[in-house]
């Protein structure tokens, strides 16, 4: 697939879907409840899917269809539900304290998009791809990434964080649908499984750290120093 | 034997052991079985630099490869992983934790097949995988002793590693895609085959690549100012696990560095990313020293030393050249064996003397004569003095810088350098002259399990200080070719 070839109507579909992922991580940026984190990580992944089985049918790649497949089982429900349990456990109120303001998180955001916008255009004219869609997924995939990172340091509760790290790749993997489609298959599958085992061992880890710590909020984590 | 049965041997016996060690239920043989597959694995990566120096092989399906750099850091894994082998016998009996050694074991060999494993791996893609799961392994070795400090110590490493590497895949999706525009939408990820399109990639976005993977796998690396996450894991996890943190896993994760430069190298932003890569060393460099000088506990000293040794092997790669390329690689293996010392020798102290404290360890070397001269000598050898292996690695290092247009990161090197070595030494002089404040009790005995393997640890940095055959110098000037390294 060339990236300047594509119909119209495939480029506006995955514009469109590229950004609903994006207003979706917003979403996770602003909000205080966990359970929103949740519903919003496990809507992004459905996004990415669609984003997949788009990607497979007007680009000639059937074996994305499988991906898309994938995505759902594993972002969509699995992960997600891994968590919720993780949650559940935990009985934790499900209000996060955050240290910024979500209003102010979200300006934050934005100029983080922004800044991902100057070096995707960057990279775009290099290239001489301004005006596809390849400049939207570089911008998309570069904005999720720091949005991910602010959310790793906006939020110190242990699942908002491991969220924040799955917003990381969850970036990555979207703008990998679009501009590398032809990338080997297997990687993508050993990453999704890759992903189970992370979760899972964060999952062990966080209830080591309530037995032994007596919270999940990383602002108790201060002995280490120096 | 050939490369491939080496191979085979090498990746089939630790896992043969941790799946042994994990599955009985008795101490003992959870030792013996991670004890016999680290010698079996150190055995058969011996071999490995000679299959390599007569060309690359790759294997199953191109998915592993011996090259020259893949099989010395084998080497430099394999010894570390053995010698730590040793000592954890000696050391975690003194931990009281009988019912948990299974597990432990079981860890710990898997933890060393993950390192084993990732050097060797030619896919750019797999790599990664293979450093993500050395972080999920070693997680739980971090936290074994389930304390206050060690859930945090793993709490930091997991996140703030995982945040990292997230970025080398950032990095390996950009240079993947910057590879299709030459080589069509699909074609194999492996390193080879990025090297010789590099020429014709844009070179944007082969640096912005570079970039994210050099950060994102130095994270894992412990480059400064990614590295905060090391001195807390190193000195928190049980010292076994810490000498295998700094000796095979910093250099596992350096492997991807180095390669991704020599995608860099054989592209048009060689020079750029040398800097990038100078810098990092320099910043690792100097900030550790600042922290050794005013360390206050035994293993964040050793923990830092590392950020400190990365730095230079960082810098090492970053002259490039023969010079800097062969420091570095030796730098490599006698970093491993001396830090594993170290970190023994630390782990020992920390035990008899029931303490962290710098300051409450006294009168090391009147208690315990024989490791007191052990940890001495190699404290001497890890800040650089003649003689030892480090202090050839650095030289040819440092030669490798002042010939060329990074003349001024080698004097500044140097300093730094002479910085640490009064710093550390100063550390070791508190631990044995400085006169103790009170009599205290006497500290415990070290058992021979402990001492051993800082024994034999001691004689390779001795020996490889004098003598520097000349097969060793072929063989890393021929890996500094073949990295790219010299430019033609």
């Amino acid at each position: 697939m060339t990236l300047t070839a594509l119909p119209p109507i495939a480029a506006s579909i995955f514009g469109l879907l590229a950004i609903a992922a994006l207003l979706l991580t917003f979403v996770m940026l602003g909000s205080r409840w966990l359970d929103h984190y949740l519903y919003a990580f496990a809507a992004e992944s459905w996004m990415i899917a669609g984003l997949s089985a788009t990607v497979g049918v007007y680009a000639g790649y059937p074996e994305l269809i499988l991906i898309a497949l994938l995505t759902i089982v594993f972002r969509g429900v699995l992960l997600p539900y891994l968590i919720w349990r993780i949650i559940q456990r935990q009985a934790a109120d499900h209000e996060v304290e955050v240290i910024l303001r979500p209003s102010s998180s979200l300006l934050v955001g934005a100029a983080a998009v922004i800044f991902a916008l100057v070096v995707a255009y960057h990279i775009g004219a290099d290239l001489g791809l301004v005006g596809t869609v390849a400049v939207l997924a570089l911008t998309v995939m570069l904005a999720m990434k720091l949005i991910g990172f602010l959310m790793l340091v906006f939020r110190h509760e242990a699942i908002s964080q491991v969220l924040g790290l799955l917003v990381l790749e969850n970036g990555i993997f979207l703008g990998a649908q679009i501009l590398v489609p032809g990338m080997p298959m297997l990687f993508e599958i050993v990453i999704l499984f890759d992903l189970l085992v992370a979760v899972a061992c964060f999952g062990i880890l966080v209830r080591y750290l309530r037995s032994a710590i007596g919270s999940t909020s990383s602002l108790g984590l201060r002995k280490l120093r120096g | 034997m050939t490369a491939g049965g080496c191979l085979v041997a090498l990746l089939a016996a630790p896992a043969l052991g941790a799946a042994i060690a994990a599955g009985s239920r008795r101490p003992r043989v959870a030792e013996a079985a991670n004890l016999i597959g680290s010698l079996i694995a150190l055995a058969a990566a011996l071999p490995l630099p000679f299959c390599a120096a007569h060309g690359d092989t790759a294997l199953l399906g191109d998915y592993l490869i011996v090259d020259r750099l893949s099989a010395w850091v084998s080497v430099c894994t394999a010894l570390v992983y053995c010698l730590s082998s040793l000592f954890a016998i000696g050391y975690m009996r003194t931990l009281g934790e009988d019912a948990k050694l299974p597990t432990f074991y079981g860890l710990f060999a898997l933890f060393g097949w993950t390192t084993l494993l990732a050097p060797l791996v030619n896919n750019v893609g797999v790599y990664w995988i293979a450093i993500e799961l050395t972080t999920l392994v070693s997680t739980f070795l971090v936290a074994f002793e389930r304390t206050p400090e060690s859930m945090e110590a793993a709490w930091k490493y997991i996140m703030i590693v995982s945040a990292g590497i997230s970025l080398a895949l950032l990095g390996t999706v950009l240079i993947y895609w910057a590879g299709t525009f030459s080589l069509g939408p699909s074609y194999a990820l492996d390193w080879a085959t990025l090297t010789a399109a590099a020429p014709r990639m844009s070179p944007a976005l082969v640096m912005l690549a570079f970039l994210l993977a050099l950060v994102g796998y130095g994270t894992k690396v412990g480059l400064v100012p990614m590295h905060t996450w090391l001195p807390d894991a190193h000195a928190e996890a049980p010292a076994p696990v810490s000498a295998m943190l700094s000796g095979a896993l910093l250099n596992a994760a350096m492997v991807g560095v180095v390669r991704f430069l020599a995608i860099a190298n054989a592209s048009q932003v060689a020079r750029e990313a040398h800097v990038a890569m100078v810098l990092f060393g320099l910043a690792s460099l100097a900030v550790a020293a600042f922290f050794i000088v005013r360390q206050e506990r035994v293993k964040r000293l050793m923990a830092y030393s590392s950020v400190e040794h990365m730095g230079v092997i960082a810098l090492g790669f970053g002259f490039g050249g023969p010079f800097g390329t062969a420091g570095a690689l030796f730098h490599m293996l006698g970093h491993s064996l001396n830090k594993g010392l170290m970190f023994f020798g630390a782990g020992a102290a920390m035990r008899s003397y029931g303490t962290t404290d710098i300051a409450r360890i006294r009168d090391f070397g009147r208690h315990f004569p024989r490791v007191g001269v052990l940890w001495l000598a190699g404290a001497v050898a890890i800040t650089g003095a003649p003689v030892f292996a480090l202090f050839f690695s650095e030289f040819v290092i440092l030669l490798g810088g002042f010939d060329q247009r990074f003349a001024w990161a080698a004097y500044l090197m140097a300093a730094l350098l002479i910085l640490v070595f009064i710093a550390f030494l100063n550390q070791f002089r508190i631990m044995y002259h400085e006169p103790g404040e009170a009599e205290t009790d006497a500290p415990a005995r070290i058992s021979a399990w402990c001492v051993t393997p800082m024994a034999i640890a001691l004689v390779p940095l001795l020996v490889f200080g004098f003598w520097w055959p000349a097969a060793i110098w072929n063989y890393f000037e021929a890996a500094a070719h073949a990295l790219g390294m010299v430019a033609s």
